[in-house]
């Protein structure tokens, strides 16, 4: 493994709770993922897919073990540095859309830059370029409730890269979607990854999801069971 | 950042337009109830030491014991009529001296009845009490001494009792005995109290202690002091002759007062400001429901509110951004709710206040408090639900329910 990898998770274990009730959701977990990769978490729930998730996210921190991102040790970070570094570098895409209610689907994707004090214009622009790029044109003064799931989850798509992020995080980003659905909506992760080199950490548990990743990664119970592209990362 | 976290609270403030304008409707109604009758009762204060100071800086009034009020204090006798004579033997610098005898009596002529308040008193009376007649005449030092039954009538009594008829020369009735009006007394209106001074009927002294009280008490006397006398000297005088003729040691204290207009209006507003606290105190109460009523839909909101921060902290705004931005967003809501109240509150202060007949008065200390304190439950009741929501881990926040 080089030093060029982007993402390097080496014997990273996390513990919930203590003593006898202690959980040991990840039971050292090795991992590397190469820039502009679109790696398919799967595995049984329980199985430390969603922890690993959030830990790549910087949104938690391992018991033990360390996280390099871009070779800086994340678990060493202050959680405002930990902020920093979402706000810069990673976009999130959740199961459940995780929009704001009762905000219009272009002030949705406006959130992240306000957070990066982008002015005023250059901000709305941006958010309207990247609803017309998930085909949510005309659909700019819509609020969630006005939108049908795909489109809901297209809009969260717009505001995970409207700040072109390094690393795009997909929590289940089909889970509450239908087939045909599902397929545009991986057509568009899809079409990021390869387009503009966004490197994509997807969770699923639905095979033909997973299907559209470079690379599958399977846990079982804590640890990695299988990776199917460990030996294509250089 | 300050700017933008405003930005955002306001944004956050107009997309939820219902909740917002239901969180702050209790502070509304109680900032605009505290307001409204604090500056009511401003207004009657106000309105009371107006008609006292109407009454003229130049007089002085001497009652029996140290407490003002009706009634004489036990152990303080009343005056006499030969206390009232050795004041005008002796304090030459006074404008009129007038002994005071009130009773209340119903007045009867041939087609009405009307029950009102008898003064016995002397001529000087009128003097000192700023009475000017609109017709007839005042009595006579005969009149007076005879104890005869004549009286000067009040324009309320006149209207109650004659209506367009003119009563000079007519006889009305009080108790047992008849008296013949022989004057009228121009009108006054309302006194300080609300009691309309023009419900009077007076007439001399003796006739007074003769036929209605039966004694030869006087209840008060009323000096007023000509223009460029010191008061303070009159008192002084008035003070070391009663002293003197009630036969009082240099060690006790005075069993009577001599109170200047000023010290009326000290007496009277003091009961007045009392009542505008007690009101103020129980909209105070309406106050604190509504901020009970803002920290409830606080409450409600938050599963939505803590989703709401866990979206914003994973997405990348620090804690202490989206807690600025809760907090602005209270301020500016319970600003916004008081604000309002203060509208209202000036608006049906103004309505009421014309109803009511006392001047609006503008007063910036309660407005100024009542903003303050709006802003306050905006930050207890808004702001601590939401500090506790912002602490949690995002990944919390994001899957609480």
């Amino acid at each position: 493994m080089s030093d060029e990898a982007l993402i390097r998770l080496s014997a990273v274990a996390k513990t919930y709770g203590q003593g006898q009730a202690a959980f040991h959701a990840l039971k050292g977990i090795d991992l590397s993922i190469a820039a502009g990769d679109f790696v398919a978490i799967m595995g049984p729930s329980g199985s430390g897919k969603s922890t690993t998730m959030n830990i790549l996210g910087c949104l938690d921190t391992p018991t033990s073990g360390s996280y390099q991102f871009q070779g800086v040790h994340v678990e060493r970070l202050a959680p405002r540095a930990r902020t920093l570094l979402r706000r810069h570098f990673l976009g999130f895409v959740f199961q459940g859309f995780n929009l704001l209610a009762r905000t219009t689907a272009l002030e949705n994707v406006e959130l992240p830059l306000i957070y990066r004090r982008e002015p005023v214009a250059k901000r709305r622009a941006a958010a309207r370029a990247a609803l017309a790029q998930v085909g949510l044109e005309g659909w700019e003064h819509h609020s969630p409730a006005e939108l049908s799931g795909g489109q809901q989850q297209r809009v969260a798509i717009a505001r995970a890269i409207v700040t072109r992020p390094v690393v795009l995080l997909a929590d289940e980003p089909t889970g509450n979607l239908d087939t045909r659905t599902s397929q545009e909506i991986m057509n568009l992760i899809s079409g990021y990854n390869r387009d503009q080199g966004i490197t994509v950490l997807m969770v699923t548990h639905e095979p033909d999801i997973a299907a559209h990743a470079k690379r599958v990664i399977r846990f079982v119970d804590g640890r990695v069971a299988s990776d199917d592209g460990n030996g294509e990362v250089s | 950042m300050l700017w933008n976290t405003l930005l955002l609270a306001l944004r956050a403030i107009r997309r939820n337009l219902m909740r917002s304008f239901l969180t702050i409707l209790g502070i509304v109604i109680g900032i605009a109830a505290v307001v409204t009758l604090v500056t009511l009762g401003n207004g009657a204060t106000r309105s009371v030491s107006d008609q006292i100071a109407a009454m003229g800086t130049n007089q002085l009034m001497v009652v029996p014991g140290q407490r003002f009020g009706p009634g004489s204090e036990l152990g303080a006798p009343s005056f006499k009529i030969a206390d009232v004579d050795a004041m005008r033997a002796q304090i030459t610098s006074a404008r009129g001296i007038a002994p005071v005898v009130s009773k209340a009596v119903t007045a009867v002529n041939q087609t009405h009845a009307w029950s009102t308040q008898v003064t016995g008193t002397n001529d000087e009376y009128f003097l000192a009490g700023n009475w000017e007649m609109a017709a007839g005449r005042s009595f006579s030092d005969t009149e007076e001494r005879a104890g005869k039954a004549v009286c000067v009538i009040g324009e309320t009594v006149r209207d109650k009792l004659f209506g367009r008829e003119s009563p000079m020369g007519s006889e009305i009735r009080l108790k047992g005995f008849s008296c013949e009006v022989i004057g009228l007394l121009k009108s006054k209106g309302q006194a300080a109290m609300g009691q309309d001074q023009d419900d009077t009927v007076v007439m001399p002294l003796r006739t007074v202690q003769r036929r209605l009280s039966g004694s030869q008490d006087i209840g008060r006397i009323m000096v007023s002091v000509a223009q460029g006398v010191s008061m303070d000297a009159i008192k002084l005088q008035l003070t070391s002759l009663l002293r003197e003729r009630r036969k009082i040691g240099e060690s006790e204290d005075d069993d009577f007062r001599v109170m200047d207009t000023r010290q009326l209006a000290e007496t009277l507003t003091g009961t007045t400001r009392i009542l505008t606290m007690l009101l103020g105190a129980v909209a105070a109460v309406s106050l604190l429901v509504g901020g009970i009523g803002i920290m409830n839909i606080m409450l409600v909101s938050v599963t939505e509110r803590t989703r709401e921060i866990g979206i914003r902290l994973a997405i990348g705004a620090f804690e202490r951004e989206v807690l600025l931005q809760f907090l602005i967003e209270a301020v500016v809501l319970s600003g916004i709710g008081g604000l309002l109240g203060i509208a209202l509150a000036t608006g049906a202060s103004i309505g009421l206040a014309g109803l009511m007949d006392v001047p609006y008065l503008f007063d910036p200390g309660i407005n100024l408090l009542s903003l303050l304190f709006s802003a306050a439950i905006g930050v207890i009741f808004g702001f601590f639900p939401a500090r506790r929501a912002a602490s949690l881990n995002p990944i919390d926040a994001l899957r609480y329910e």
